[in-house]
């Protein structure tokens, strides 16, 4: 066993994994943080992606080690308690989803792409998630929504990728994930 | 599917990273951005004894400027190596090419090093170094050594590496005069390998091509040199017909393979093709 100390959706964890551990069965069976989907298992689907160090990585090809010392944030820590972010908005009233299981993960590639180009076109929106796979929807609400919520957080002028921040002053390791 | 077990260290220097590849056993596996090591491990196609991870090695990341060459350490990321301004000025083939690579959750974590020892013959870096004629600082137990890129990729998934040793960093002689460069790429649809690509690097004197260097991906078991084509090339005029007829050489001296996504015979015919696009891009046409 190995131990890592590891900020998630703005809580710190110091938990002992095996080296093999990937980091998406680190988030889901050890901290809980079921958002975060297991799609294909073979690097291709993207439906596990969260943000590593501020960059949008597949988490099924990351080790938990890897993450030691970092920053992790999933879907469930994209918006402050309970609010979405204009990105889950947008899919959400865009209707961007159809099964949802590729949702989390697109949703964390679009965020990704938008802090490095606010005002992409439709085809760099297609390019910028070509890591992502969706079965249901030919992809035409997916663009939609990331326009919209693009346009929305140009107009708000706010990245907004920070993870919420959540106090855990001397909150144990499982009460602080409530 | 989860990775069998191994044991992993975490260096923090190249000394300490040889000195782990020394200690670790039989099998040992060196892990830069793990974008084709995890997924391999968690297949079980491979089960070494024990990982080295190199993220910690800081002196291995960052690209710097040495005089006449650019030197590129080997676990620079993709997406760094493709948004540095110094590749982008003196070998803006290498970032036209990585942009091509996988996806942006692959290129944050997959390494420029990481990617050309793999030496998969459908990557798209390993012809891209062939074609700049790149040199490999390689570090080892007895000192460091500097292979050219022609001596690099030995075999399928093999290269010049020896036991024991590793890839430090990535030397891309800057190109004096006028040079036009081109990585075109064919694949089926986004993120997936390469069928087949053509990363060519033109000089231009007078109308004329006066160099031109090709390297080839996936037709064969290693990255190739175009040579039949660059010798046409060698101070032909630069006009399309020129280019048309001496891409037609394109697929002399290789060995294609045949898989689900093309036979042989069809990457004989793609490899001209892109060969032909490939260079009349960089002559500036």
């Amino acid at each position: 066993m190995t131990q890592i100390n590891v900020r998630v959706d703005g809580v710190t964890y110091t938990d002992d994994v095996e080296p093999r551990t990937l980091l998406v069965h680190y988030l889901r069976e050890q901290l809980g943080k079921v958002g975060t989907v297991i799609g294909c298992d073979t690097s291709n689907c993207g439906a596990c992606t969260v943000h590593l160090d501020g960059a949008a990585v597949k988490s099924c090809t990351v080790l938990a080690v890897q993450a030691d010392g970092g920053e992790v944030t999933t879907i469930e820590g994209l918006a402050p308690n309970g609010g979405l972010h204009p990105m889950q908005k947008a899919f959400h009233e865009m209707h961007g989803l159809q099964c949802g299981y590729c949702t989390p993960g697109m949703i964390m590639a679009s965020v990704d792409l938008l802090k490095e180009n606010p005002d992409p076109s439709d085809s760099e929106v297609r390019e910028g998630i070509e890591g992502n796979l969706c079965r249901c929807t030919g992809y035409q609400n997916i663009v939609r929504a990331v326009q919209q919520a693009a346009g929305e957080m140009r107009t708000a002028g706010n990245g907004h990728t920070s993870p919420a921040e959540v106090d855990t002053a001397a909150a144990p390791h499982v009460a602080a994930q409530q | 599917m989860i990775p069998a077990a191994f044991e992993y260290a975490r260096p923090t220097s190249v000394d300490e990273a040889l000195q782990a590849i020394a200690e670790g056993g039989d099998d040992v596996k060196v892990l830069a951005g793990g974008q084709s090591l995890i997924p391999v491990m968690r297949l079980r196609l491979a089960a070494p004894e024990t990982v080295v991870d190199l993220s910690r090695v800081a002196e291995l990341r960052g690209v710097r400027d040495d005089g006449d060459a650019l030197v590129i350490g080997a676990m620079t990321t993709h997406h760094d190596v493709m948004t540095d301004p110094l590749v982008q000025q003196y070998a803006p083939l290498i970032a036209e090419a990585t942009e091509t690579v996988a996806d942006r959750q692959v290129r944050a974590r997959g390494t420029f090093g990481g990617a050309l020892v793999h030496a998969d013959p459908a990557g798209d870096l390993p012809a891209v170094a062939l074609a700049l004629d790149a040199e490999f600082v390689i570090a080892g137990p007895e000192g460091r050594r500097t292979v050219p890129a022609a001596e690099f990729f030995v075999d399928y998934l093999t290269t010049a590496l020896e036991e024991g040793e590793l890839l430090v960093e990535i030397r891309v002689p800057k190109l004096a005069g006028e040079w036009g460069m081109r990585y075109e790429k064919f694949n089926r649809v986004a993120q997936a390998w390469s069928i087949v690509a053509v990363a060519a690097v033109v000089r231009r004197e007078n109308g004329h091509i006066a160099e031109a260097r090709i390297g080839l991906t996936n037709m064969g078991t290693t990255p190739l040199r175009a040579s039949a084509v660059e010798a046409a090339l060698a101070g032909a005029e630069a006009s399309p017909e020129t280019i048309a007829a001496a891409a037609r050489s394109a697929a002399e001296g290789t060995s294609p393979t045949s898989d689900l996504n093309a036979q042989a015979d069809y990457r004989e015919h793609l490899v001209q093709v892109l060969t032909r696009r490939a260079v009349t891009a960089a002559a500036g046409l």
